[in-house]
């Protein structure tokens, strides 16, 4: 870590200041506050999805069929005369529900146990870190396409299932960053002065962490996305005809070469997305990195 | 250091135990019954029953897996339910395809990110560093199924330079066919590789050109393209390596995706395939044997360090 270069990082710094620092120091720059424009407007506009009166993503109307873009239309038809503006926004809403759903549920779990075994140490560490080898080296895609095709594919089971996949990649990372921490000065001090173990992990270690944990979830929500486009191809994430990204992209694949308009807007929204998640994160990582750094 | 290497030998093979109970259990609690498959869903319960015991799946669950690791541990992974084909035989027939693919694949990307990374590196903030940075980061945001998609829109459908998807021949039928075929599905899973070893090289060599023995080497009046090659590259390729190691279950991943949407008859294809039609031994076959090669892979990687980096001996 860059933070053992600088023998003054050695210094317990507050999360707070940290962040207040950075921004003070150098602005994030116009590309990131571009990119966390578009992230809060495809939630803004997939919450409000069904009290913007949109067109139903899924009326089919055989007298426009494959269209290009049309005032009426803005993104055009698909090959069942259903409004693509309105399935691409619709089909936001699988994207984020499984996104930041599934890292809510690996980044919970993963980063309270990495917490835990960075600080206790000893056996919890031991059989943990254990376990996350063993998971990690097990084809995760493998696991997640069997359990999803045995299991079900509705909205939330594969949500479920692949938060629990990432448990042991966020494990790893967190655990990484914490141990760093773990035995410095201040968490020492903390401990004589009698402080409860939940006390130390969470007042102590985790404000310390928490910026490389924002950066590494951001770049997750970005795989998970991805992992889900992947699934919908293999026909394994929710079923037609709920619109998402990636099984509009998949189906678009029969009609292509008729009408490329069909892949071409849900994969535009999924690659800006992607792009906007991924710029947030570095930025966020380089910061404060820097940071650390320059001190 | 034969030690060290003793001592990661057995976690080795713990590993490879917890992965074979994975393997195993994870099919097997799962719903679905492979006799539906095999029969088909209106044969009679008596023709279903005998088949259950005929394919030992009416044995309590650990007994079956005594009997499939006993089996395994002799060499043989059993056959599948629906082809009778030996899984062995499916995994040498799929495997080098994956192999083909990997190898093209990480040559492509090396090629391209290795030259980039010590151009950028040279002056970094410089404009070619700023161009390759933004455009790797934008190649990140492109996942393999987008490529597909417009690659073989663009360059099968409009341009016919590249056969389309389930153009697959051997490479010992011909070499030649075989390579067309395989140029995009290795040009898609080479792009997310480029990324992530430009990007870690990239940092490393910056890092690495602060060093004094670069300032030495500077002083002495040797060549920048004899100092970034020769002096530059070595140390910073432990991080590659490193990185290496942390992708290849990703790129794993990536092929396995990449051959499922090319029809192109990987151990993907295969195992996708076998999971939907609930055979068993292929999809344990399969998810044991690509265990194996990662865990083995990344076994060769940490052993390599040593070579890359002498000073580095493992206690």
């Amino acid at each position: 870590m860059s933070s053992a270069s600088s023998p003054r990082a050695q210094e317990p710094l507050l999360v707070e200041e940290s962040l207040l620092n950075a921004t003070r120091r150098r602005a994030f720059g116009v590309m990131f506050w571009i990119c966390a424009g578009w992230i809060a407007l495809v939630v803004l506009l997939a919450l409000l999805a069904s009290v913007l009166g949109l067109q139903n993503p899924t009326t089919e109307n055989y007298d426009s069929l494959n269209q290009g873009p049309t005032l009426a239309h803005w993104f055009g038809t698909d090959d069942l005369g259903r409004d693509i503006f309105s399935r691409v926004v619709y089909g936001a809403r699988v994207s984020l529900i499984v996104g930041f759903g599934a890292m809510v549920i690996s980044m919970s779990i993963g980063a309270s146990l990495a917490l835990l075994a960075a600080y206790r140490r000893g056996k919890i560490d031991l059989l943990v870190s254990a376990a996350s080898y063993v998971m990690l080296a097990f084809p995760a895609l493998v696991a997640v396409i069997a359990i999803i095709a045995f299991w079900g594919h509705d909205l939330w089971k594969i949500t479920l299932i692949i938060g629990v996949a990432g448990i042991p990649l966020v494990f790893r990372v967190v655990r990484a960053a914490a141990l760093g921490y773990a035995t410095r000065d201040f968490v020492v001090a903390a401990k004589t002065q009698g402080a409860s173990d939940w006390r130390i992990i969470t007042k102590e270690i985790l404000p310390n962490v928490l910026p490389a944990m924002v950066s590494f979830f951001l770049i997750g929500v970005a795989s998970v996305v991805i992992l889900e486009g992947a699934l919908a191809f293999l026909g394994l994430s929710v079923q037609p005809p709920t619109p998402s990204w990636g099984n509009m992209i998949s189906e678009s694949r029969t009609y292509l070469s008729q009408n490329p308009w069909l892949a071409l807007f849900p994969s535009l929204a999924m690659i800006l997305f992607l792009i906007a998640l991924n710029l947030i994160g570095d930025t966020l990582r380089s910061a404060l990195d820097h940071q650390e750094g320059k001190l | 250091m034969a030690r060290y290497l003793v001592k990661r030998f057995f976690a080795l093979l713990g590993i490879l135990f917890f992965i074979s109970l994975g393997a195993f259990f994870l099919i097997h609690l799962l719903p679905g019954d492979p006799t539906v498959t095999i029969l088909g869903p209106s044969d009679n319960a008596q023709n279903r029953a005998a088949l259950t015991s005929q394919l030992g799946l009416n044995l309590p669950l650990w007994h079956q897996y005594l009997v499939w690791i006993g089996n395994v541990l002799q060499g043989n992974l059993g056959e599948s339910y629906i082809t009778h084909e030996s899984v062995s035989r499916i995994i040498s027939t799929a495997f080098p395809i994956d192999l083909e693919l990997i190898i093209i694949s990480q040559l492509l990307a090396l090629s391209i990110a290795v030259p980039t990374a010590l151009a950028s590196a040279k002056r970094p903030n410089g404009l070619l560093d700023r161009t390759s940075t933004t455009t790797s980061f934008a190649l990140l945001a492109l996942p393999p199924f987008i490529l597909i998609v417009f690659f073989v829109l663009i360059f099968s459908i409009y341009l016919h330079w590249f056969p389309g998807p389930g153009s697959y021949i051997p490479f010992t039928q011909n070499p030649g066919q075989n390579l067309r075929a395989m140029i995009l599905p290795s040009i898609v899973l080479a792009i997310g590789s480029i990324v992530i070893y430009f990007r870690i090289l990239r940092g490393d060599l910056i890092s690495t050109l602060q060093q004094e023995f670069i300032t030495v080497a500077r002083s002495k009046g040797l060549s920048n393209r004899y100092i970034m090659w020769r002096h530059a590259l070595r140390p910073s390729s432990l991080a590659l390596l490193a990185s290496a190691g942390l992708n290849i279950s990703g790129l794993v991943a990536g092929a396995f995706v990449v051959e499922y949407l090319l029809a192109l008859p990987g151990l993907g294809y295969e195992i996708v395939n076998s999971i939907n039609q609930v055979d068993y031994l292929t999809v344990q076959g399969i998810t044991l044997f690509v265990a194996v090669v990662i865990v083995l892979v990344n076994f060769v990687i940490d052993f390599l360090f040593t070579v890359v980096d002498p000073r580095i001996t493992r206690e």
